[in-house]
């Protein structure tokens, strides 16, 4: 990637790694931002992956929406930006 | 299938390379076997790890090819000589080797047969892949849902899945616009260039036909075409895009 264009991702590239964690699509749920109160699908989110892990951010105002690390014993998971998730449940 | 495809804690599984295939000097297709493959949607992806005999790991995102099928799972990957895994699957990787796979995640960027409405697929480059899916998908079931595509791409040879994107084409699957940006054949009235509001007026639905927009390709590109289709008057919740870094 040039360091002249945008470096990001869609929060869809997170898909993987939280599919470790959580035992539904989370890049589908809607989720809001605790800095700005956008609400938008999480897949929609911008995905920084040059990092020790994954930073998502607010695709509106650019606060960081979550974080998750994985290690060899551990994934770390940090939900700080989301007031909420909503997550669709199945029929 | 589709649920159950996606609500479920995932992990690696070890698939098995059934076939490769040349689509264009860069990009090459990988068949491959996965025992107990859930199924999967049009557009979703799956991530492909390699572990260096030194423990080293690097794992990256690939965007699924083929419609569900079996077991079977087909990727189409591009070459990227920088690249730190997309040189092996392209180049290494033969038929009969394992490869680790976790998948299918993703459950935004998917297109599913009961959407009834118009189809925008808009793609850069190898974000062919994923609209591919679709393509195919939406041709498996019969959908009635008309589909405009639009490929943006650098001159004839780097066109991926070039003759089944003509028949589906000649079979009135769907309108397809191929869009060249460096190099163009001799009869295409078009200048090369790349995607601008002109074109996107002349040959993707209008905001009135209310479409669901899906934009692949690289993140500038994708940038550029949602901006477009944003002015151009879409609402931009109807606009799904997939952006791919260059560390693929």
């Amino acid at each position: 990637m040039s360091a002249d264009g945008p470096s990001y991702l869609d929060g869809n590239a997170a898909a993987g790694a939280l599919s470790e964690v959580f035992a539904v699509d989370v890049t589908a749920a809607i989720g809001r931002c605790a800095g700005c109160g956008r609400t938008e699908a999480f897949g929609a989110a911008h995905l920084y992956t040059q990092a020790p892990g994954l930073v998502a951010r607010c695709a509106g105002c650019d606060a960081v929406l979550l974080r998750v690390v994985t290690t060899r014993t551990e994934t770390w998971l940090d939900l700080r930006g989301l007031t909420h998730l909503r997550i669709p449940t199945a029929e | 299938m589709a649920r159950a495809a996606v609500r479920r804690r995932l992990t690696w599984q070890v698939g098995t390379v059934a076939e490769v295939y040349d689509e264009t000097a860069t990009a090459r297709t990988l068949v491959l076997d996965v025992p107990d493959w859930p199924g999967h949607l049009a557009g979703q992806h799956v991530d492909i790890r390699l572990t260096a005999p030194d423990g080293y790991r690097a794992s990256r995102s690939y965007s699924i090819a083929s419609m569900p099928s079996g077991d079977r799972v087909e990727l189409t990957v591009e070459r990227l000589d920088d690249g730190e895994v997309s040189p092996y699957l392209t180049q290494v990787l033969s038929p009969g080797d394992p490869l680790e796979i976790r998948g299918p995640v993703g459950g935004w960027f998917v297109w599913r047969p009961d959407q009834p409405g118009p189809v925008q697929l808009i793609a850069g480059g190898s974000g062919v892949v994923p609209l591919m899916a679709m393509l195919r998908t939406h041709a498996a079931a019969g959908s009635e849902a008309p589909v405009r595509m639009l490929y943006s791409v650098r001159r004839p040879a780097a066109v991926i899945y070039r003759d089944e994107l003509a028949r589906r084409s000649a079979a009135g699957e769907l309108e397809l616009t191929l869009a060249f940006t460096r190099e163009a054949p001799a009869d295409d009235p078009r200048p090369p260039g790349r995607v601008d509001a002109d074109l996107v007026a002349r040959v993707t639905w209008p905001p009135q036909a209310s479409p669901i927009s899906y934009v692949c390709g690289p993140t500038p590109f994708v940038e550029t075409v949602a901006d477009l289709l944003v002015t151009a008057g879409h609402d931009p919740a109807t606009i799904r895009t997939e952006r791919f870094g260059g560390s693929r």
